[in-house]
């Protein structure tokens, strides 16, 4: 994490002082050397934790098992995602705009737009976003993890503003992502104040504490309780709090899409499993049919508005939607079973949605990608191979046995059954038949139909696209048909430290 | 020997290297498409060689490592019910890729992946045969859906038509499918987190329990079979399917839900299964009026064979739920002929349909003065179809309505009564397209002319050997069917037959 810190920090000074021509591929290097570093740097401590070591800096922050696992996975996924950023051969430029703050539409904007290099800014960006997640999962105060959310946060508002494409739609994205992120902060930070009032402590363990030995009013520390799952279904895009999802995801360039559908979910997760787990385990009773709704509503939502889209990256944002639900399934599944079917979830979808994303981005024409269904008619003549691809990941993502997602849900659906929560699994299994439409359709589209006119061809990918792609389908496939290893890490990581 | 694992993986390795064909050496592809199906139909062959109908339960057993964490296994093993199952696949396979030599051609699509498909689809079907770890079953179970929704939409006929169809039957099939995955997890949570099937198979489960898993499972082959009401993809996918693949999806694929009726249902769940025997049983008698008349009804040749399975799947259903050894064995039996008689019945119709280029009844009549082989092949599967005596599905039908009628008589008469509807649906289908006078827009067309070719021949004479051959010596796979019919009827359910025991029934005739 701190090696993350320190990476991000030299990629603004390569940003000043390395040459335009080169930066892009030093700021690549430097990035992905970082996550390599910290993923050895989590490996290595992985090796020697226990319980008397675990909690660092003072208190606030845990390094525990789960802690380490949601980093790990974090880590390998920001670095698949990094690949997809760094792609600039798909288009000239690049997928970023290189100035930003040009007004949109402008002869300066059109004449960027068409031959400039893309902006550099974002790898830093993202390594910042990386390091504040990695501090998020693993905060053991409350105000540690409200401050690794904004550090997190930030940064994402601003990526999701620099497509070189659609620029309006990439700002208006941005926009709406920050003026609802910040209000989730701010019911975040209330909960805070409330849960602070009632135990006298924002630390995991003080909250356990007082929940166990206090006689006082538990109205407020409910009330608190409330006010901060606000801001972490904000980020892990549940119903109600789910609208910014389809715009944002819409609107962002496609690599930053990728980055946000895979990494702030384990983030978004993360941090709530430890809340749930670690601070409010003795509240269970009274926020698990709360938070029930809340997950049927998700699944809901998410599969029933899938049907209706014929944006592609509007129908993967609902998808993800649905998927948020059936992650709060396997939370709510409670226990070692929940935590552990979780964080194997996690990255299952990490990778799968990578490779989903990753296909969009090769899917395109002259305006750059072509993301209304439509369009993608036929495309199975066009391309079998990437249409075959991006077919094996709508399966995965419509639950078919021998993909990772299968076994994930088979994980979080038997956590829940183990954990008394039948219902949750019934709802989980109806909306997934609802859910399999949208997929369907989208396959329907690429093989069935005769390709049209307006087909666009897909693009070769360059050699960072590919290695994304492969690395996210193989491990989908992987993971669907020998899911022992992960599992098996995924239990044994499942042990909060106190 | 390692009978069982070579036999499922079998079919996906050539999937694999068929698959890998390029696309301009369809014939290639063809040839070892062919080849390979008739290694696995002699590996079956040395499997039901091997098998001793006399022996345990279950045989042939492999176990290897899977899913530690969840217990999953790759056990494989037969009884003697799986054991014809796979044998009728492995059977109607190479005659598929025989029956389908030129249809992929047709549609100017790939014909290697054709092929292809057809082999993985054989091996997900075995394997949902060869699997004694309910996990597994269940993976093959939904795997099968991916090639044959390939299948039906790219390879079958009219753009709107088959899109439909293949997006109605895989929607069906996942919902069924994951019905199922509740209960499968349902079951691995009740049964103590194991799934092994012979160690399930002694579970208790509670009064409530029992009943809700049993729903799960029997929702999703009741779907798959299909029964009424839940039947309404299977003439969609059936008329726009390719004959091959048709013959496949009703032959084989259908029968992996009664097969999982009688492997699954009634093992696992005793209780339940006497429990909701009556609502099966009239769902399955529903099923047999109600498709035999809307079949009489039907203009398209390949949905009218498709309302005729329906109708013929409702003989299984209440010979499966009547718990007597000769109507369960009966019901078996059934779907081994019933595999052979549809299959036959839908290459041959696929064969007059490719030489009139339509599927509509109207467009026939009098076909048999221009291909008077041809019709009489179609007349053979028309009339074993209809159970003739003679013919394999008399011996099966015979079985179930005695085994019925010892049990429950109105039942056994009204299931009667659609052997009389199913006279009336073949005979006029036959009369209508190849007696009479001779349609003056038939005589014009060229192909209609053609009668049997040799490859045809190939395709059409194995299948009216066994039929004719299990018509009147049906032992050698009764003997088979038998013993464990037996052992899912007395040591599961621990019912006794009122009626006279199946060998008997065999001496009187």
């Amino acid at each position: 994490m701190l090696i993350l810190f320190a990476v991000a920090c030299i990629g603004v000074l390569i940003e000043a002082f390395v040459g335009r021509a080169v930066r892009n591929i030093v700021q690549l290097t430097v990035g992905i050397l970082g996550l390599v570093g910290a993923l050895i740097a989590i490996v290595k401590r992985a090796a020697d934790v226990t319980a008397d070591n675990a909690i660092t800096a003072a208190g606030a922050v845990s390094v525990d098992k789960p802690a380490l696992f949601l980093q790990g996975a974090i880590v390998l996924l920001a670095i698949v995602a990094l690949l997809l950023i760094g792609e600039r051969t798909l288009e000239n430029g690049g997928p970023f705009v290189a100035q930003a703050a040009i007004t949109v539409g402008s002869e300066a904007d059109q004449r960027q737009a068409k031959d400039e290099p893309g902006a550099t800014e974002v790898f830093p960006l993202a390594i910042f976003a990386v390091a504040g997640m990695l501090l998020f999962v693993s905060a053991n105060d409350l105000l540690t993890m409200f401050i690794a959310l904004e550090v997190f946060s930030l940064p994402l508002y601003l990526l999701c503003a620099l497509a070189r494409r659609r620029r309006l739609i990439s700002q208006e994205a941005a926009m709406k992502y920050f003026l609802l992120g910040a209000y989730a902060s701010a019911f975040f930070l209330f909960g805070i104040a409330l849960v602070y009032g009632f135990a006298g402590g924002v630390t995991f363990a003080e909250i356990d504490s007082a929940l166990l030995g206090s006689t006082k009013n538990t109205g407020l520390v409910y009330a608190g309780l409330a006010l901060l799952a606000i801001g972490l279904l904000f980020k892990a895009a549940a119903a109600p709090f789910h609208v910014w999802t389809p715009d944002v995801y819409q609107g962002a360039p496609t690599s930053i899409t990728a980055f946000m559908a895979a990494c702030t979910k384990v983030a978004a997760f993360g941090g709530l499993l430890r809340v749930l787990y670690v601070a409010f385990e003795r509240a269970q009773w009274p926020y698990v049919p709360v938070l029930g709704a809340i997950a049927v509503l998700t699944m809901l939502v998410g599969a029933v508005l899938a049907v209706t889209q014929t944006d592609i990256k509007r129908l993967l944002a609902y998808s993800s939607i649905a998927n948020a639900g059936y992650l709060l399934v396997g939370v709510l599944g409670g226990g070692q079973d929940g935590l552990s079917s979780t964080m194997f979830y996690l990255a299952a979808y990490g990778f799968a949605v990578i490779a989903g994303f990753a296909v969009i981005t090769l899917v395109r024409d002259a305006d750059g990608e072509a993301t209304h269904l439509s369009r993608w008619a036929g495309l199975g003549r066009r391309s079998p191979f990437f249409a075959g691809i991006f077919t094996f990941v709508l399966f995965a993502f419509a639950g078919i046995p021998l993909t990772s997602l299968f076994a994930a849900k088979f994980a979080v659906f038997g956590a829940a059954i183990t954990g008394g929560q039948t219902w949750l699994a019934i709802a989980g299994v109806i909306t997934s038949m609802i859910l399999a439409f949208p997929y369907l359709r989208v396959v329907v589209m690429m093989w069935l139909s005769e390709p049209g006119e307006s087909t666009p061809s897909v693009s070769v990918p360059g050699g960072l696209t590919a290695a994304a792609l492969m690395i996210g389908v193989v491990l989908t496939l992987v993971l669907g048909v020998a899911p022992q290893p992960l599992l098996n890490l995924a239990s044994e990581a499942a042990n909060f430290i106190r | 020997m390692k009978y069982l694992s070579i036999v499922t993986i079998a079919p996906f390795v050539g999937a694999l290297i068929v698959a890998m064909v390029p696309r301009s050496k369809g014939s290639l592809a063809k040839l070892i498409a062919l080849i390979w199906s008739l290694a696995i139909l002699a590996w079956t062959v040395a499997a039901w060689v091997a098998y001793k109908p006399s022996g345990a339960r279950l045989q042939l057993v492999e176990s290897y490592p899977w899913i530690a964490e969840w217990g999953v296994r790759f056990t494989f093993g037969v009884d003697g019910i799986a054991l014809v199952m796979l044998a009728l696949t492995a059977v109607l396979t190479p005659l598929v890729v025989l029956a389908s030599w030129d249809d992929a051609k047709r549609t100017n699509r790939s014909e290697p992946a054709y092929f292809a498909l057809i082999l993985a689809l054989q091996g997900s079907m075995i394997g949902t045969f060869t699997a004694a770890d309910v996990f597994l079953f269940y993976v093959f179970f939904e795997l099968m859906l991916v090639p044959m929704y390939f299948l039906i939409g790219s390879y079958g006929d009219g753009q709107k038509q088959r899109q439909y169809a293949a997006v109605k039957f895989f929607l069906y099939s996942l919902v069924g499918g994951l019905l199922m995955l509740a209960a499968v997890i349902g079951l691995w949570v009740a049964g103590g987190h194991n799934f092994d099937w012979q160690t399930l198979t002694s579970a208790e489960f509670s009064q409530s329990t029992e009943r809700w898993l049993f729903l799960g499972f029997f929702m999703a082959f009741a779907i798959k079979a299909p029964f009424f009401p839940f039947h309404t993809w299977l003439p969609d996918a059936g008329g726009a399917a390719p004959a091959g693949a048709a013959a496949l999806l009703v032959g084989v694929m259908d029968k992996v839900g009664t097969f999982g009726i009688l492997r699954y249902c009634l093992p696992l769940f005793p209780n339940a299964s006497k429990y909701f025997a009556p609502l099966a049983i009239t769902l399955a008698l529903v099923g047999i009026v109600y498709a035999a008349l809307l079949a009489v009804g039907q203009n398209d040749l390949k949905r009218l064979v498709s309302y005729t399975s329906i109708a013929h799947f409702g003989f299984i259903g209440i010979g499966i739920f009547a718990f007597t050894t000769p109507a369960g064995s009966g019901a078996v039996l059934y779907m081994v002929n019933h595999g052979l008689a549809t299959g036959l019945l839908f290459l041959v119709v696929g064969m007059l349909v490719t030489r009139r280029g339509s599927a509509l009844v109207s467009d026939f009549g009098g076909a048999g003065k221009l291909v008077p082989v041809l019709a009489g092949v179609f007349f053979i599967a028309g009339l074993a179809s209809l159970a003739l005596p003679g013919l394999a599905p008399f011996v099966s039908e015979f079985l179930v309505l005695v085994g019925v009628f010892s049990v429950n008589k109105v039942v056994a008469v009204i299931a009667t009564a659609g052997i009389v509807l199913a006279a009336a649906y073949v005979l006029w289908m036959i009369q209508r397209t190849t007696q009479g006078t001779t349609n003056p827009a038939l005589a014009e067309i060229g192909a209609m002319r053609k009668d049997l070719t040799l490859r045809e021949a190939a395709v059409v004479t194995p299948l009216i050997v066994l039929l004719l051959v299990l018509g009147f010596y049906p032992k050698p796979v009764l003997d088979v069917i038998n013993p464990a019919v037996q052992a899912t009827l007395t040591q599961d359910l621990g019912t006794t037959d009122p009626a006279p025991k199946v060998s008997t029934v065999e001496a009187n005739k």
